[in-house]
């Protein structure tokens, strides 16, 4: 079934990502971690249609925001980071997916790892977690190819700043901030020593990024002796050929 | 050809299922007809280059749903699922 969303709100989160607030009328309401396709319909007919995470915690205010990431030869992304304006409206189907969420119910250790604009259904995890003020101890392992392209740096900032159950840890590929202690490179075994939890307190992991992100980090998690059972993935491609 | 870094998860294709089932299909238990593991649908490793939608078994990689749209109609190919168990 097929929504309306109006375009209430833009903000720019890096030089390539914006973040769009939809207000969705008949909204039934969504988990953090859930996902909407956006249909782009073109004059001639053409569709296309594309997944994105919902960043915004649940709320009764049926507005949701997602965040997009310009693709260098997207066939969407480039139309809603650039051309979109407010008073737009688009076309969306959701919220998706029952099972990359987190709930409130669950009082375990969250393990939440990003890979670029992996952050977004984290993201939801993240404000859903303060919102409700949970019990539940999160940390965010977040890499990123430099400092400018973390989405929500401040908001994140003050999160890790100011709340003790909440640890942020970043990991940048190609560029550090100076002095930073880390070289640039992806994750790897010793980062995932230090920033993630001992597996012995059965956390429950989730793991969002491009699918050779995940794959690695699902690896390294593994061999750190986390179990597969409690490890949730979505991964995402700059494909996404659908129609 | 299928690499083995090109696919993503059955999440990816819950959408285009939610246009047949009524219930979500991510959480839904399903059993590979070929090796036997019981998954999670949300886990399967999605394709999404072909002509349409292809589910494989994380485990044996062996086709487990191919869903595919052509003018009016879509097109399910289950056979690769000995069940799919939905929650109510």
């Amino acid at each position: 079934m097929w929504r309306v969303g109006t375009v209430v709100a833009l903000h720019d989160e890096t030089a390539t990502a914006r973040t769009i607030t939809l207000e969705v009328s008949d909204w039934p309401g969504h988990v953090a971690g859930q996902h909407v396709d956006l249909r782009l319909t073109a004059p001639d007919g053409y569709s296309a249609v594309r997944s994105y995470s919902i960043a915004s915690a649940p709320n009764s205010d049926a507005r949701i925001e997602i965040t997009v990431e310009r693709l260098p030869n997207g066939e969407v992304s480039p139309y809603l980071t650039q051309e979109l304006t407010l008073g737009d409206r688009l076309e969306l189907r959701g919220p998706i997916g029952g099972w990359f969420v987190w709930r409130t119910q669950q009082t375990e250790p969250i393990l939440l790892i990003a890979g670029g604009s992996g952050i977004v259904p984290l993201m939801a995890m993240i404000r859903w977690r303060m919102a409700t003020a949970g019990s539940a101890p999160f940390r965010l392992l977040y890499s990123v190819r430099e400092p400018g392209a973390i989405f929500y740096r401040d908001e994140l900032q003050t999160l890790s700043d100011h709340n003790l159950s909440i640890g942020v840890t970043y990991a940048y590929t190609r560029a550090a901030p100076k002095d930073w202690p880390r070289p640039p490179g992806r994750i790897d075994a010793k980062l995932i020593s230090t920033g993630t939890w001992p597996s012995n307190l059965g956390p429950t992991s989730y793991v969002c990024g491009p699918t050779s992100f995940v794959e690695n980090a699902t690896d390294l998690l593994i061999a750190a002796g986390y179990s597969r059972e409690n490890i949730r993935t979505e991964r995402f491609g700059a494909t996404g050929e659908r129609k | 050809m299928n690499s083995p870094m090109n696919y993503l998860d059955g999440n990816a294709a819950a959408g285009e299922l939610s246009t047949i089932f009524a219930m979500d299909v991510t959480t839904a238990e399903g059993e590979c007809a070929h090796c036997g593991a019981i998954k999670r649908f949300a886990e399967a490793h999605l394709y999404m280059h072909a002509p349409g939608v292809v589910a494989r078994c994380a485990v044996c990689e062996h086709i487990l749903l191919r869903l595919v749209s052509a003018h009016q109609h879509m097109f399910l190919d289950a056979r690769g699922l000995t069940y799919l168990r939905l929650n109510v």
